[in-house]
């Protein structure tokens, strides 16, 4: 059984537009997914839906055996704990620490007294210190965030999704605003944790050559559905032809997915 | 799992989250300090002839009376207003003339107009003038020099002027310095500077201060009539309360001054959203 | 052409801001019995009266510890005061926060109470709790509290709303509860700017206070009313001196605290 199964999802924001149309597919565990498209393909929701930050309207989202959309709102909480999530902005406290952003993670196992209180267990705060020697940031650990350069950031939330030992990891564009030598050190720490860890990841991404280089599996998103879903290599062959200008019918809609 | 060299221990061997950073200690101390002040506040309070219970009852009747059956009936409905008028007069009079006063005082003040001893002598005075209450300003010009109203605009004034002079002096100081360099070069006096200048670019921040002041004014306007027995509709309050005990005239008053305002607040609101981009903060 | 007319346009604005300006001053003149030049040519008078008269003696100086005390009383007052309302308006600024608030209702409510206590002036409520308080420190400090939350309340809704919500978007994520995030991620971050409301709300209410003992008979507005109603204006005068170096005192501290956190 794969680790999750997207069935035939719908989401729309309005009655008039779509953003995501009747998409389905599967990952399994231990895979590496990037999933491309212009802006406004509905990559983000679609990544959000996963983890229901929005709710979902057609179709299922199946996570390790639970389907998503049929939670309460404490199931819910559990299943997010098995997913971590990585954000274009990074999306830390500033003015607090970067071992207790790291730490924040850990609250979906926290009653609501523990987390205010801050209770954490030597264990935890063991395990938050070994994730940031791993990303390479532990020298920072008690700096706060807004005082770390973009990549220093991004590497935190790396390390807060970690600290959920979550199933799956979902990046959504996490390179974005990053500079490309900042891209590469995210990108490979993201890597490591599939092939390392066994953890697998989704990425949202825009950059095509990135996901070629990292990931196992590309799914091109447009307007809502899913217009490619194959194993990396095959997006180079067809990528190839675009470069050379030859004209085949699947051709034009990845270039049109590209040239956004 | 290995131990850091970044770790910090706590003594008991337990691993510290506390950064250590100054900010988070000085918020610490601050929050400490004032909760151990207001448990001494309340150790300390001078509880003669309290009831609480009763008290709070009674004050819950009191309200009940006030809200919900407000009538006048030692005057009249156009007296009310006429008392209005006069509440609102005095804090127009007040702002206005503060406003005058505070434009020139702010060119003293402003840092990119002004000599540095200048602008540090204004900025002093005023901290004075501020640290004294309105009401005791106005108490005092009162036997200073037996003024009526004018004891209390003047007393209203003292503080506007300390208000806005901060506030129009800031304005000041945010335009920008190539304006300035500009006339400057081509042989503009100081007073053409603030003429063509300076007063074009900020004279709509200096009008919505000043209405913001004017909105302040309303409020303590209403206190002088009542603490300091400047008139208007303040002053009815105090002597519906404090003289007839006449829960429902008192009502009927808070109403009408609730009134004003929130229409004061609302246009003041509609004049930060639209004339200050980023949030000010007084 | 163009120019020229939107400079007599301009021009004609300016004239009308001004009439405007004028017509409502006289008005107000009118109505207060105002007279400026009365005003200016007295003013000279009353300087010299308050230099002369507003003198600190040694024999007002034997007063000093008891006023002293009651400026400490007053104070404490004003701390307590804005310090409890801090608590209520924590709540209901998270409450009537636009961007975490739970629901519509709620934070209607939250708004509509902050509005109520801000906008009755903390005279009224001195004298409506008066009426069944009685004349004790008690009636004043909740005349100030019931002030403060409103304006709190306000200033933390801004606070709040102008606060990054990134970070409150991961914590949902990661399955933390609301509380959880609103005690770790938004407070947090809200924290400093919190703060220094509540520092300007002490200095405020300090001043308050005066005003608020004056009606309710408590603090050092007693003695200054005592002093001032008896004409012992040495009395006055070093009431006087004293609330400004208290006042002066309070903003240092307290723009100190700013600096280091903000």
């Amino acid at each position: 059984m794969p680790l999750l199964t997207v069935e035939q999802l719908g989401k729309s924001y309005n009655t008039h537009t779509k953003v995501l149309r009747n998409v389905n597919f599967e990952v399994e565990a231990g895979e590496f997914v990037s999933i491309i498209g212009p802006s406004g393909a509905g990559k983000s929701t679609l990544l959000r839906c996963i983890n229901r930050m929005v709710d979902i309207d057609e179709g299922a989202v199946i996570f390790n055996g639970a389907d998503v959309g049929m939670l309460n709102k404490k199931e819910l909480r559990t299943l997010r704990t098995d997913i971590g999530m990585v954000f274009q902005h990074y999306n830390l406290v500033p003015r607090l620490s970067v071992i207790e952003n790291v730490l924040h993670g850990r609250f979906g196992y926290k009653t609501t007294l523990q987390g205010i209180m801050g209770r954490f267990t030597e264990a935890e705060k063991e395990r938050a210190f070994y994730l940031l020697e791993k990303l390479g940031i532990a020298e920072h650990a008690y700096k706060r965030c807004n005082q770390l350069s973009g990549g220093q950031q991004q590497r935190v939330g790396i390390a807060r999704a970690l600290i959920q030992e979550p199933k799956i990891v979902l990046c959504d564009e996490p390179i974005a605003s990053l500079d490309p030598k900042a891209s590469t050190i995210i990108m490979d720490h993201l890597k490591s944790i599939t092939v390392e860890l066994g953890i697998t990841c989704i990425v949202n991404l825009h950059q095509v050559e990135v996901a070629r280089d990292y990931s196992d599996r590309i799914i091109g998103l447009r307007e809502g559905q899913v217009v490619f879903d194959e194993m990396s290599y095959r997006l180079t062959e067809q990528r190839t032809d675009i470069l050379y200008g030859t004209k085949s019918k699947p051709v034009t809609q990845v270039r049109e997915l590209l040239t956004v | 799992m290995q131990a850091t060299t970044y770790m910090k221990r706590r003594r008991d061997g337990r691993i510290s989250l506390n950064s250590g950073n100054q900010v988070q200690h000085v918020m610490q101390m601050t929050i400490l300090i004032l909760t151990i002040l207001t448990i001494v506040a309340f150790l300390f309070f001078d509880y003669t002839g309290l009831n609480f219970k009763k008290a709070l009852v009674e004050t819950a009747h009191n309200l009940q009376a006030m809200f919900l059956e407000p009538a006048l009936s030692h005057f009249s409905w156009s007296e009310a207003f006429y008392q209005v008028g006069i509440t609102l007069g005095l804090a127009f009079l007040a702002t206005i003339l503060g406003a005058i006063i505070s434009f020139f005082l702010a060119l003293a003040a402003a840092a990119n107009l002004s000599k540095e001893w200048l602008s540090k002598t204004v900025r002093i005075v005023l901290a004075f003038v501020r640290a004294v209450p309105t009401v005791l300003w106005v108490l005092i010009f009162a036997i200073a020099a037996g003024l009526g109203s004018e004891a209390a605009v003047l007393g209203m004034l003292l503080h506007s002027i300390a208000y806005l002079v901060k506030a129009f002096s800031e304005a000041f100081e945010e335009v920008d310095k190539g304006i300035i360099e500009a006339l400057r070069a081509t042989g503009a006096s100081w007073w053409h500077i603030v003429v063509h200048a300076i007063l074009p670019s900020t004279f709509t921040y200096l009008t919505s201060w000043t209405f913001l002041r004017f909105e302040i004014n309303f409020g303590v306007a209403v206190a002088m009539g009542a603490a300091a027995g400047a008139g208007g509709i303040g002053f009815e309050l105090f002597m519906a309360s404090g003289f007839y005990f006449d829960l429902r005239e008192v009502g009927m008053i808070t109403y009408m001054i609730l009134l004003i305002a929130i229409i004061l607040e609302v246009m003041s609101t509609f004049l930060k959203n639209h004339y200050f981009p980023e949030t000010v903060k007084n | 052409m163009n120019e020229n007319l939107v400079r007599i346009k301009r021009k004609n604005q300016t004239v009308i801001f001004i009439v405007v300006l004028t017509v409502f001053t006289y008005l107000s003149s009118v109505i207060t019995d105002f007279n400026i030049l009365h005003g200016i040519a007295t003013l000279p008078e009353a300087i010299v009266w308050i230099f002369s008269n507003l003198v600190i003696t040694e024999e007002s100086l034997e007063r000093l510890p008891t006023i002293v005390e009651k400026l400490i009383e007053t104070i404490l007052m004003s701390i307590a005061a804005t310090t409890t309302a801090t608590i209520f308006s924590l709540i209901l600024g998270v409450m009537g926060s636009k961007t975490i608030g739970t629901s519509k209702a709620l934070g209607v409510f939250a708004r509509f109470v902050a509005s109520l206590s801000r906008n009755i002036p903390v005279v009224a409520w001195a004298l409506i709790l008066l009426l069944s308080f009685g004349q004790n420190s008690l009636t004043g400090y909740l005349a100030l509290f019931v002030g403060s939350v409103g304006f709190l309340t306000r200033s933390f809704i801004e606070v709040i709303d102008e606060a990054s919500q990134s970070a409150v978007v991961a914590l949902r994520a990661t399955g933390a509860t609301y509380v959880q995030i609103i005690g770790k991620a938004v407070i947090p971050e809200c924290l400093p700017q919190m703060i220094s409301w509540v520092l300007f709300m002490i200095e405020t209410n300090i001043r308050n206070a005066t005003l608020v003992g004056i009606l309710t008979g408590t603090g050092i507005g007693y003695s200054f009313d005592l002093y001032y109603k008896t004409m012992n204006y040495p009395g006055v005068a070093l009431v006087t001196i004293s609330i400004v170096l208290a006042v002066i005192l309070i903003e240092l501290l307290s723009n100190h605290v700013r600096k280091v956190i903000l």
